[in-house]
């Protein structure tokens, strides 16, 4: 930012006070029309509100500007959106980066649900050891960075099991994943589990149904229905934690988004990469919240 | 055994914590027997029925079923419940289910029948309450009343001894109550042995065999719905029953 800019901006920052001002004065003026004399100087509430919210419309509009003057455009767009760069990670961005995000995060997805299955019945289980384990396990993963267990899975296991590896990167780094994601989707399933009325557990138990069948035919199948959005959240977690795979080391057939548009800035020079997945990202997220949205609204309607 | 009850109650104590909710039962209901279980709230008649079928569990006594101690802790209790049919205020419907798959599913999965078989006895019941046309809605789609039809039906696909209804009309609105008595009528009338805790005054004259009034876990008076819903001997049921008249 130039000083010429820096004033610009605090001049029209000084303007957008001027005109709130008058704003402010042209509101109290209609105030004034009113036959309560003795509160002539005051504003209703609404009027309050008005030009509250009027300020504040003005104040967004001034930091967008600011932005807008600030950045120095052609360099952002030499930088972040080299058209070139982006026709050369093509085709690699697709069918190596994305597909290996989508392979690491359905993996870690998959193994860390029937983890976090196995933890919420441990947690509700009626054996004391069980309830233990299970809120030892939960409580450590979801109190570590996603990265140091990473990082112990990786590089701790081959030091204090003698060179114990597990398998590939993909195996370390999906089951490094899956361990954490199963930690914070345990609680989701309790909580699923827990907002189920207790009378179906009655009702199934008076047919003459076992715990574990009430629990499995029919407590856990409406637990889920309650629980998708919040699993599908954790996916998109766990969509971006795969970023985190590049700790394991990493060739050129496994790289996922991050690493490789890492790998490409260093190549090109540039950071269009960083851009590039970006919108990747986005691409794979954005719809999947979307659904998420749209199911919760849903759920909402039918209760 | 010719004098053996179909529900045999002894000596029954439930405690909540400190608070002593049922304070030693004596109650029985024999075969074929219509009972009704009347009192205010809080007057632990849905906790001793409740304690029959051991949802909830007594802190001490035994409870006969057909002979058989519910109460012991070795008896098989999943199937003693199939045995006794349970109805809940809130019908309990398993809503991820069709109504057919709530008619179905305890008998597939507990009783072991096959499939065919167990479509075949939920048609039937369907049909004695008057909801065949049902069969594969959801159970958010149905009336209160007609749900509560349908827990009816799902109870009796089981083929039990007797039914347990804990206060089943209480959570449907006024115009819906008759439907469900109906078919708890025509229950009766077959010879079902039933215990029904209830504030239906009119359905406890009519179709009960014995009325037990119940106040602070205790049973205060019992006999002939004639004598205890309009000569009641005890100035706690006199004044109840004066109560609900007003209301």
């Amino acid at each position: 930012m130039t000083t010429a800019e820096r004033a610009g901006a605090d001049d029209s920052a000084s303007a957008g006070a001027e005109s709130e001002a008058k704003a402010r004065s042209a509101a109290s003026d209609l105030a004034s029309g009113s036959q309560r004399p003795q509160r002539k100087k005051r504003l209703t509430p609404t009027q309050r509100e008005r030009a509250f919210q009027a300020a504040m419309y003005v104040l967004a509009a001034l930091a967008v500007l600011a932005v807008a003057l600030a950045a120095d455009w052609p360099t952002i767009q030499r930088n972040f959106f080299q058209v070139d760069v982006i026709r050369d990670m093509f085709p690699e961005l697709v069918i190596i980066a994305a597909k290996n995000t989508a392979i690491y995060t359905t993996l870690s997805f998959v193994l860390g649900f029937v983890l976090a299955l196995g933890l919420a019945l441990m947690r509700m289980s009626t054996v004391a050891p069980f309830r233990a384990f299970a809120m030892i396990y939960i409580e450590l993963f979801r109190g570590l960075p996603a990265l140091v267990t990473l990082i112990l899975i990786g590089f701790g296991l081959p030091i204090a099991f003698d060179g114990f590896r597990l398998g590939s990167t993909l195996v370390r780094g999906s089951v490094g994943l899956a361990i954490v994601a199963g930690a914070y989707m345990a609680e989701t399933i309790r909580a699923g589990v827990e907002a189920v009325p207790r009378g179906q557990t009655e009702a199934a138990r008076s047919l003459g149904m076992s715990r574990n069948r009430t629990m499995f035919t029919i407590v856990l199948p409406q637990a889920f229905r309650i629980i998708i959005p919040p699993l599908t959240n954790e996916l998109v977690l766990l969509i971006k934690d795969t970023s985190l795979f590049f700790v394991l080391g990493t060739t050129p057939e496994s790289k996922e988004l991050t690493k490789f548009a890492r790998d490409f800035m260093v190549s090109s020079r540039n950071a269009t990469p960083l851009t590039v997945v970006a919108i990747a990202y986005l691409v794979i997220t954005l719809p999947l919240t979307y659904v998420v949205r749209r199911m919760e609204r849903n759920a909402g309607k039918s209760r | 055994m010719d004098s053996q009850q179909a529900i045999e109650v002894k000596d029954l104590h439930k405690y909540f914590g400190d608070l002593e909710v049922l304070k030693g039962i004596d109650f029985q209901v024999g075969h074929g027997e219509v009972v009704c279980v009347i009192g205010p709230s809080g007057s632990g008649k849905s906790t001793l029925l409740r304690c029959i079928n051991r949802l909830e569990e007594s802190t001490s006594g035994t409870i006969l079923i057909e002979g058989e101690d519910i109460t012991d802790p070795d008896a098989d209790v999943d199937l003693l419940r199939t045995r006794i049919g349970m109805v809940f205020q809130q019908f309990n419907l398993f809503p991820h289910l069709t109504v057919l798959r709530n008619l179905t599913v305890g008998q597939t999965k507990v009783l072991k029948r096959s499939k065919a078989e167990a479509a075949e006895i939920a048609d039937e019941m369907l049909a004695r309450v008057g909801l065949s046309e049902k069969r594969e809605e959801y159970p958010i789609r149905l009336s209160g009343g007609q749900q509560q039809r349908v827990a009816i039906a799902r109870s009796l696909c089981m083929k039990p001894d007797m039914m347990l209804f804990d206060e089943p009309t209480s959570a449907l609105d006024p115009e819906l109550v008759g439907e469900v008595l109906e078919v708890m009528r025509s229950l009766a009338d077959e010879g079902m042995t039933m215990m029904v805790v209830t504030h239906e005054m009119g359905f406890a004259s009519e179709v009960a065999d014995r009325v037990v009034f119940m106040d602070e876990g205790v049973v205060v008076e019992e006999g002939p719905p004639a004598e205890v819903l309009k000569d009641p001997q005890t100035e706690r049921a006199q004044q109840f029953l004066k109560m609900i008249d007003h209301a």
